[in-house]
Parts: structure tokens; C-alpha cells; sequence
């Protein structure tokens, strides 16, 4: 079990959060002005690297707050708690 | 009953004035406290203890701890559990016994006829035959052919288990002679020190051996040690406690098998420690050669240990196997308990001079191996050869020590992902890098020398304290006797000209130098394919005394170096563990609490059986009646809403506050409908999907006030609703200024339904008018109901005039009574969630895991209405095109009408083309017994529906075809009016 660094609460267990997945680029303002091919991309392509990888984590037992961390995933080291939360 | 036969009149660690009586197999024993029920047996002489797993060859105990890999027990009784190995069971009064496997009994096993068919088991046996139809076709007669215990019939009814979540600065994993310089070090600077043990007595190694520490007795100083740690109010020692699994960031877990609380089984203790010291000592390995795990064969230390510490006698006359220094002392101790030695057998051309001097008298055999032995059911002699000249020979003897070596219990380092790398001079793979913080010291580093390992230990308790911050504290090394370094030539196996069927490389399963060789010509030679293949190091005992063994027979016949092959993945559990130790007290309704409306026990007052309607809700299913059947009790129900009046307890949905000067926009975005047309005080229905085109979610959405909602959703979905709002907000725009607040259990309702609804709720004493003008469908009102304030929604989730009166959760129990007080002279009647489901199958309305399946989108079911042409986006609006750009069949809700009318069909059951047995063409949602209709409706997603309405479908169940028309998926008041009225 992970101790993540909630960036309101503190470390806290892992089983007080709920993964979101690899971190992405925002969703688009215009999903309109994409290609099938690449919105259907946008979709489906997630970054699953062996490594450090910059995921999502929901604080659902705690603050409710949405924050990325940088783990990697080989090691389960957490690498980096740094741009923390999403401005 | 059997007396002690082979008990020493005096010595080891045991109580002779406290005798233990005990069963084992259905014959009662003797032992004394401080026994294990191993150490119990052999006091008894009983050498038989097991059958093996796949060829039911007769097994003894062959080790004195956690590395047994012969024999295993199942426990009775209160004790109830399985497959404990022999060694690790304390012995206590009444304890009842038994051997896992021997069918119909160890003496006559009647499956032992394996044991002449060993060619027709080989390695992978279980692949190659139990293909088809499926394992689970085969298991039930493996299993008893196999001799795996079976699981407790139930669960232990003296006691519970419990688990605890802690903390430390240092955390030690052993009490030998390095954990506890290391914890008193520790301890001694003000760290937080935790020292776990999982023996009955701290002291490890030298609770088997007759070491001298300070001059002294080994004992005074362990006691002398533990007094000091238990008079510091910083250390919290668990004795008894096996530490099985080692999680990242220093997450060690530990289980207490004998934890001081009454009434407690075991306590499982998560421990996250900022430093880790491994101090988990070695286990010795056994030799490769033919018939080495005859009962009669043992681990050199185990047989040192049974001297010393329990003052037993394992056999009378013995021969000791080597490749190493380690089994010389076990000699000398031996001597002094009584035990004749025929001969040391050592491998190797010259142990060294220190070595000849510790064996006296006793005769040395070097450059010798013991090729195999004889006997049936127990060692009656050996066959011993010479490595020059091959000649056998024969030494008569009953016990037989070996002794491989030892390897480092690096199991819990490896578990940490930590690296590990192989030692010459050990022939052992010791610890290399540590990746988490945490570091190996004494025999688990690969130290064997006994003044060493009280300095290493002292030095890496100190450097830990130090690491969390604490100063050093001066600890002076204790004074041991010099030892001579230990010394090992590896033999992995034994060349010889006997079998090597019979030559087990893993006692406990089974497996054969020849299920190596096999695996490695079929193709399966790297070290983690063996494994899978023959099951070597995998079971019980995990190979902790063969493993490497499996490992050096690879190495032999691939002629390839051990440092280069490596060790299989070690994984948690290191010993057995229980479930309900994982468990804890998370049983039952404890793992995930049940959540209550402020009505739960009202209703089960009035007698409703109480469902789970999602996301741990309970709500009343129905309510019956004396005598009632269930389908007489949701007909009554029903029709009571159809044609009067009811009300329903619908305060699990799930609730959001929504406000903010972006909160239209926010709704906007989350539904497919349009919802910044909405008018403050009324209210919409509207879709959520996923933004890959899933529908997510249906509800209504209330304008409050301008830029403030209030958001329902389905009961079960509230948590994955609000996990997608706020990381749409959070993540995808999080520059929005929208606040939500999770109001679920803040608000409670009573929905009151039925014709005449608005007849019975202007009884009421109320400040909102609900007369059809000023209170129409899908407006709010908010005032006081019986002098509480009030939300109320005109919604409707059954067809019929329904206002959902919302108050603050601690008044809805007085709210809820008081309705009743007005209502039951009306006929108001409580319906449960059976009848909502009829009054909403009957109205073809949605409900999330009936209709919506994960692949229907709103087109299927018929609601293109609701996705909005107006808005340029909404989540889910480019998935939902982009897959409709595509023609495809799709699966369309649609009705169905059963020939025979009074015909319930099984929720679930698959539609096929005229019920051939086919792929399906989908399948029925909802059926239910309709009160309107007086006869069974059915709801169904079926491709291409829609075009076939009118036309029949068919419904294939087990032995039967039912037939049903295809209709509209809509039974009742296809045009709202009642509801709308
Ligand atoms: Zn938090």
C-alpha cells in the first residue's frame, strides 16, 4: 500500500484514494474541430509506460481534491509531488 | 497412551511438571509445555507423520520451524485450520491433529500405489491432462488424491480476529542474536522500536544451539536483553508474530498468533516503519540424492534444535550428510544427548583441522556422499559411496542429519523488491542492494560467526536510530567464544549411479531431479518456467530448505552458473497465514458498513424486508402483510400507487449542491440535454455520459436559483457522478468557479405518489399550494410541511401525480410519521422498491444496470430527443457521432408481451433468432407482473427492435422457448398524462 502525500491532508494511505489514470492533456474546448481519427485517439491512447509515469489520484476519503503525482510504476517509488494540484 | 520414550531426563526449554495431553491422527499423547507438536511426536517416537503430496510416499519431520517441508497438519475443533506445518504448532491441552494428507490412513495409505506409477505423474502433469473440460472438473478428486486439507467448515466461533494499522521508527524482524543487539541499540538512542519474533521465545538460533554469550548462558543474556526493552516505554516487542509480507514504503505486515487479549485469535498488524532491520536469521537446506525424504532424514539444525531445546531424541543411532562446517557442532551435541554417531559423511575432501578437532572419536568420511537410503517406513540404514572410488556401502543407522549449507532468509528483502546476488563462499544468494530502507544483518546478511553478528547488529541498529534522527547511544559489544569461519563446498546433487526419480529437489511437492531435467528438455528450463512447471519452490513451505537446490540442478544439467540463473520472484505470504487474520474484523456487514435512511427502523417496524439498493443503501423491498405472498405483497403495493396513494422512502439518491458563477455552464456540459433554458424553481430530467459515449448516469437536475442547482442521481452511481464532476472541474477546467457539495445523507425524502397524491398533501398543514396551476409537473416549491421546512419536487420515477417532499434528514423520521398519521385513513400506503420497479417497468422508464448495460446510448433507447442539437458539446457528443457514423446493428429497447400472459421470464435471459440455439440477439431487462395490464410485461434491448415491433421474439431458457410479441417499451399511459396532470 502506497503513502501518497495528499497535497491538502498529508500523507495518507493509498486506499483513501481512487486512481484516475495517466495524467493527459486537457480536453479540448472544441472537441468539434478534431478528426475522428484523432478524438477517437484522445480517447483511447493513455501513456502506460514502464517507468515514471504522471498520474491522476482522487482524495475520495479525504478532501475530495484531484492532484497528480509522478510514480513509477516499475518501483512504485513516488517520484515527485511538484505542480501538485491542477492550477 | 504412550509415555515420553524418548524424552531426556533433564535439559532444554520445556516444563516437565506441566504435561500436555494431545491427539494426533486419533492416538492420544504426552508432552510438556514449551513443546511443539513436532517436538511432542518425537518424544513419542512417532516418525511417520505425513504422505507426500502426489506419490503418498511416507514423510517424518524433517525440519523444527517455519522451512518444514514434510509434513503439515490440519487443526480440529476450536482450532480449526489447515495445512499448518507440523513445527510451527505449540502445543497446548486438548489439541487435536491431523496429518493432511494418507487416505484412508498414514500406515495404509491405499494411494501409495503412486508411488509405483512415479512415470506416469510427471512434472506438468497437471497441464498436459487436466485440459478438458475444465480443472474445476478434476479438483474436487485431485485435491484428495493430492492430500490438500480441506478448509475449515467454519468459521472459528471462540474469538475474532482483529487488525491494527502502526507506526515506528525502526522495525526489527527478528530476536536471534542480531535483531536483539539491533532493537536494544535502537531502542536505547529513543527510537520507536518494534522487535518481532516468530518464535514462542525470543533468541533464535541460540535458543537451538549452546552458545555462550558474556560468559554466560545464552538464556540469561536473551532475558537480560528482553527486560531491558521491555522496561522502555519506546519498544513494543511481538513475540509469536510471523512478519509475511514486505510492502512498498516500508510497509511490513505482521501477524500475532498468540496475542494477550481474551477472546482474540490473531492480530494482523500493518506496520509502516521508517527504518527496517531483517534479522530473520537462515534456514539450512537438505542434499539431493535418492529416498532423501525418507521418514528418519533431517535437517542437521533441526536435530540440534530437538536435543537442546526440547531434550528429545529424534534417533539413537545417526549419520550426519555435509557439505559444510555447520553440521560438527550439531555432532558434539548430539554426543551429549545420548545419540550414537555412526559416521560424519562429508563431501568434501578436508574439512578443515578446527572441524576434525570438534568430532573427536567420531568417524570422518570425506570425499564421500550418501547415495541413498533404505528402509519403508523409516531409515533403517544408508548407502554411502565415494567420490574417488564409487564403491557403496552400507552404515546401519535410524537417523539420518543433512545438512546442504544454509541460505539468508532474504525472502522479505526480495518482497521489497530489493536485489539480491550470489555468494561463493556461502553458495547462497545473499542481499545486494536494498531499494527500500531497510537493511539485512547476521545470518540473514550471510554472517554465520556468532561475535560478528552481535557487532554487525549493534552497528545497523545504531546506523537506523541515527537515520530517523536519533543520537547514537554507546552499546558494548558482548564477548562470545571464537569460532572458526564456516566453510562450504556446494553439491547441489549427488552423483550417483541410483535413480534420480527419487531424488526430491522439493519434499513438499513432489518434485524430482528428473521433473528438472524434464522441464529443461521440454523446453522450460529458465528458472521461473521450472518453477511453474514441476511446482518446485512453489506450495506451503515455498522452498525455503529446496529452493536453491532446484536452482543448482538447472545450473548442473545446463551447465550454466547459479549467479547467472538467479532465484524465482519470492512473494508474501512467507509462512501460512489465515484468511480471517487478513481479514481482521472486516467481516461481513463490518468490511463495508451498511448506510441507513432516518425511516430504516420505522420500516422494518411496519415489516418490510430490507434490500441493498446500491452503494450500501438499505431500503424496504416490500412490505407484507400477514400471510402475504411476495408477489401478493408488490401487486398490493402497486396497485395502491396505480389507484390511490402511496409513499416511498427515496432518500438514498444521490444529491449534489451545485452553485457558482459557472454552474449553468458546468450543467451544461455534464448533461446531453440543454439545460441553460431551465427556469429558476423548476426542474429537467437529464442524461450523463462518459466521455467515451457510455451513458454515466439519469436524473433530475432543480434550478435552486441563478448559478445554483441541485443535481439527483441514481443511488448506486452518487460517488462515480461526483468522482466525474469534480474531475471534469479539478482537472479538465479547473479555472471554472463551481463549489459542489455532496448532500445525500443531508436531505432525506418521502416520495408520496398515486392519483390522490395532491388530494391527500392538501390535508396537510402547508404553506405551498399544490393545486395543478400553481404546482405543475417538474416545478419545486419550498416552504413548511407540517412545520418543517421543505423542499418539494413535482418528479416522477412511476408514471403517476408524485411529490418528493425533501426535508433535512434529522426531521424526516417526524415528517415521515406524521404523513402516516394523516394518511392511513386515506389507504396511504408504504411501497418498497419491488413495487417501484413494477410501477417503473410499466412505464418504460430507465433504471442503470437493467436497460442501461454499458453499451446501450440513447438512441437505443429511444431518447434521441435528448441529446441536444443545440450545443456545440457536451462530454460524450463526439464518441456518441463518431460511433454512429458507422452503420451497425444496434440493440433498441423494446417491449415484450409473453404468449402466455401470466409468463415471468427470468431477468437476464437471452433472446435468440426463433430460440435456436445461436448467438444471441440480446436479452430481457425487466419482467415483471404488471397491475395495470393485469398480466406479465417485459422490458428487452433486442437488435434492431425498434423495426420489429409487432413482429415475435423469442426468449431461450434452460429447456424451453418462450415466445413474446415485440412492443412499444411502454405499457401504461404512453402519454404522461397521469403524471403530468
Ligand atoms: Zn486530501
Amino acid at each position: 500500500m502506497l503513502v501518497i502525500h495528499c497535497p491538502f491532508c498529508g500523507p495518507r494511505n493509498e486506499s483513501e484514494f481512487i486512481n484516475g489514470g495517466p495524467a493527459r492533456e486537457k480536453r479540448a474546448d472544441n472537441p468539434n474541430a478534431y478528426a475522428d481519427a484523432d478524438w477517437i485517439d484522445y480517447l483511447i491512447e493513455a501513456p502506460n509506460p514502464l517507468g515514471p509515469v504522471t498520474e491522476k489520484w482522487w482524495h475520495v476519503m479525504g478532501c475530495s481534491m484531484w492532484f497528480s503525482i509522478q510514480r513509477n510504476t516499475l518501483t512504485h517509488e513516488i517520484l515527485d509531488y511538484a505542480n501538485k494540484t491542477h492550477d | 497412551m504412550t509415555s515420553q520414550l524418548r524424552r531426556l531426563a533433564s535439559g532444554g526449554d520445556i516444563d516437565r511438571s506441566k504435561i500436555i495431553r494431545y491427539e494426533f491422527n486419533g492416538t492420544r499423547y504426552q508432552g510438556y509445555e514449551g513443546d511443539t507438536l513436532a517436538s511432542a511426536l518425537i518424544a513419542n517416537g512417532v516418525s511417520l507423520t505425513a504422505r507426500s503430496f502426489k506419490y503418498h510416499r511416507p514423510r517424518g519431520i524433517m525440519g523444527a520451524g517455519s522451512e518444514e517441508p514434510a509434513s503439515f497438519v490440519e487443526l480440529l475443533d476450536d482450532d480449526a485450520s489447515s495445512s499448518q506445518p507440523i513445527t510451527t504448532v505449540l502445543l497446548r491441552e486438548g489439541l487435536r491433529a491431523k496429518s493432511v494428507s494418507g487416505w484412508p490412513s498414514l500406515k495404509y495409505d491405499l494411494l501409495s500405489i503412486n508411488q509405483l506409477i512415479t512415470r506416469c505423474i510427471p512434472a506438468g502433469f497437471y497441464y498436459k491432462t487436466f485440459k478438458w473440460p475444465n480443472w474445476h472438473f478434476f479438483e474436487p478428486s485431485i485435491r484428495r488424491i493430492a492430500g490438500l486439507a480441506n478448509a475449515p467448515k467454519q468459521a472459528p466461533t471462540k474469538g475474532q480476529y482483529e487488525s491494527r494499522n502502526w507506526f515506528c521508527d525502526v522495525l526489527i524482524i527478528g530476536a536471534g542474536p542480531a535483531g536483539l543487539t539491533s532493537a536494544l541499540t535502537a531502542a536505547r538512542s529513543g527510537a520507536r522500536t518494534i522487535l518481532v519474533d516468530d518464535g514462542t521465545n525470543p533468541g533464535g538460533g541460540l535458543l537451538n544451539r549452546t552458545d555462550k554469550v558474556n560468559d554466560k548462558n545464552t538464556s540469561d543474556w536473551i532475558t537480560s536483553i528482553t527486560d531491558e526493552l521491555d522496561s522502555l516505554s519506546n519498544v513494543l516487542r511481538l513475540q509469536e508474530s510471523i512478519a509475511w509480507a514486505y510492502r512498498e514504503q516500508n510497509l511490513v505486515v505482521v501477524t500475532e498468533r498468540q496475542p494477550a487479549a481474551e477472546l482474540l485469535l490473531q492480530r494482523t498488524w500493518r506496520i509502516r516503519a521508517r527504518q527496517v532491520i531483517l534479522a530473520c536469521g537462515a534456514i539450512e537446506r537438505t542434499l539431493v540424492f535418492a529416498n532423501n525424504d525418507r521418514p528418519g532424514v533431517m535437517l542437521a539444525s533441526a536435530v540440534q534444535a530437538y536435543v537442546n531445546r526440547y531434550a528429545v531424541l529424534p534417533g539413537k543411532r545417526a549419520v550426519i550428510f555435509t557439505n559444510n562446517d555447520s553440521a560438527y557442532p550439531v555432532a558434539v551435541d548430539m554426543i551429549a544427548a545420548g545419540i550414537e554417531i555412526a559416521s560424519i559423511i562429508d563431501s568434501r575432501t578436508g574439512p578443515s583441522n578446527a572441524m576434525r578437532e570438534l568430532a573427536g572419536d567420531i568417524e570422518i568420511l570425506t570425499n564421500h556422499i550418501v547415495a541413498s537410503t533404505l528402509g519403508r517406513q523409516r531409515v533403517r540404514a544408508v548407502v554411502v559411496q565415494s567420490n574417488e572410488t564409487g564403491n557403496p556401502r552400507s552404515i546401519p543407522c535410524d537417523l539420518l542429519c543433512v545438512s546442504g549449507g544454509w541460505n539468508p532468509t532474504i525472502h522479505l528483502f526480495s518482497q521489497s523488491r530489493s536485489t539480491l546476488r550470489y555468494n561463493d563462499d556461502l553458495a547462497a544468494f545473499i542481499p545486494h542492494e536494498a531499494v527500500q530502507a531497510c537493511e539485512c544483518v547476521g545470518a540473514a546478511a550471510g554472517e554465520f560467526e556468532l561475535g560478528q553478528i552481535l557487532a554487525d547488529g549493534i552497528k545497523v541498529g545504531a546506523r537506523a536510530a541515527s537515520d530517523c534522527g536519533f543520537k547514537r547511544v554507546e552499546t558494548s559489544v558482548p564477548s562470545t567464544a571464537s569460532s572458526a569461519p564456516y566453510s562450504i563446498e556446494p553439491l547441489w546433487q549427488v552423483n550417483s549411479s541410483e535413480t534420480s526419480a527419487n531424488a526430491f529437489v522439493d519434499i513438499q511437492n513432489d518434485v524430482t531431479l528428473n521433473d528438472v531435467h524434464l522441464a529443461i528438455r521440454e523446453g522450460f528450463g529458465a528458472i521461473e518456467h521450472v518453477k511453474r512447471y514441476t511446482t518446485g519452490g512453489m506450495g506451503i513451505d515455498q522452498g525455503k530448505t529446496g529452493g536453491i537446490n532446484i536452482v543448482g540442478a538447472v545450473a548442473n544439467r545446463s551447465n550454466v552458473a547459479l549467479r547467472d540463473i538467479g532465484t524465482t520472484t519470492y512473494r508474501s505470504p512467507f509462512a501460512p497465514i489465515e484468511f480471517g487474520a487478513i481479514a481482521g474484523g472486516r467481516e461481513n456487514s463490518a468490511l463495508l458498513p451498511y448506510r441507513h435512511t432516518p425511516m430504516t427502523q420505522w420500516n422494518k417496524d411496519f415489516g418490510a424486508t430490507m434490500y441493498e439498493s446500491g452503494a450500501r443503501w438499505r431500503r424496504p423491498g416490500y412490505y407484507a402483510k400477514n400471510g402475504e405472498t411476495f408477489q401478493e405483497t408488490v401487486n398490493r403495493e402497486a396497485l395502491a400507487t396505480r389507484t390511490n396513494l402511496a409513499v416511498y422512502d427515496g432518500s438514498p439518491l444521490g444529491k449534489f449542491d451545485i452553485c457558482g458563477p459557472d454552474a449553468t455552464k458546468l450543467i451544461d456540459i455534464l448533461y446531453t440535454n440543454l439545460f441553460s433554458n431551465l427556469k429558476v424553481g423548476t426542474g429537467r430530467y437529464g442524461m450523463m455520459l462518459t466521455e467515451d459515449g457510455r451513458i454515466l448516469d439519469d436524473g433530475v437536475t432543480v434550478k435552486l436559483g441563478e448559478n445554483h442547482y441541485l443535481m439527483s442521481t441514481s443511488t448506486a452511481n452518487a460517488e462515480v457522478v461526483h468522482r466525474h464532476i469534480q474531475h471534469f472541474l479539478q482537472i479538465e477546467r479547473p479555472k471554472w468557479n463551481v463549489w459542489i457539495t455532496p448532500i445525500t445523507t443531508q436531505w432525506s425524502n418521502a416520495t408520496v405518489c398515486g392519483p390522490n397524491a395532491r388530494e391527500f398533501l392538501s390535508r396537510v398543514e402547508s404553506d405551498i399550494d399544490f393545486s395543478a396551476d400553481e404546482f405543475p409537473f417538474m416545478a419545486m416549491r419550498e416552504g413548511t410541511i407540517e412545520g418543517i421546512e421543505a423542499r418539494v419536487f413535482r418528479v416522477s420515477f412511476t408514471g403517476e401525480l408524485s411529490f418528493e417532499i425533501n426535508v433535512q434528514s434529522r426531521f424526516a423520521l417526524k415528517l415521515w410519521e406524521r404523513l402516516f398519521e394523516l394518511g392511513e385513513p386515506l389507504g396511504l400506503t408504504p411501497i418498497g422498491s419491488e413495487a417501484n420497479h413494477v410501477l417503473r417497468v410499466e412505464k418504460g422508464f430507465l433504471s442503470l444496470g437493467h436497460e442501461v448495460d454499458g453499451t446501450a446510448d440513447p438512441y437505443d433507447l429511444g431518447m434521441s430527443w435528448i441529446m441536444s442539437k443545440k450545443k456545440v458539446d457536451y462530454i460524450g457528443k463526439r464518441a456518441v457521432e463518431i460511433r454512429r457514423s458507422v452503420e451497425s446493428p444496434r440493440r433498441e429497447l423494446v417491449g415484450l408481451l409473453t404468449d402466455d400472459p401470466s409468463r415471468l421470464v427470468t431477468e437476464g435471459a437471452p433472446l435468440t433468432p426463433s430460440g435456436r440455439l445461436e448467438a444471441s440477439e440480446g436479452f430481457v431487462t425487466a419482467s415483471v407482473w404488471s397491475v395495470a395490464s393485469s398480466r406479465s410485461v417485459a422490458l428487452a434491448l433486442l437488435t434492431n427492435g425498434r423495426s420489429r415491433i409487432g413482429q415475435t421474439a423469442h426468449i431461450r431458457l434452460k429447456g424451453e422457448i418462450v415466445p413474446a410479441t415485440i412492443t412499444q417499451p411502454c405499457f401504461y399511459d404512453a402519454d404522461s398524462l397521469r403524471m403530468k396532470n
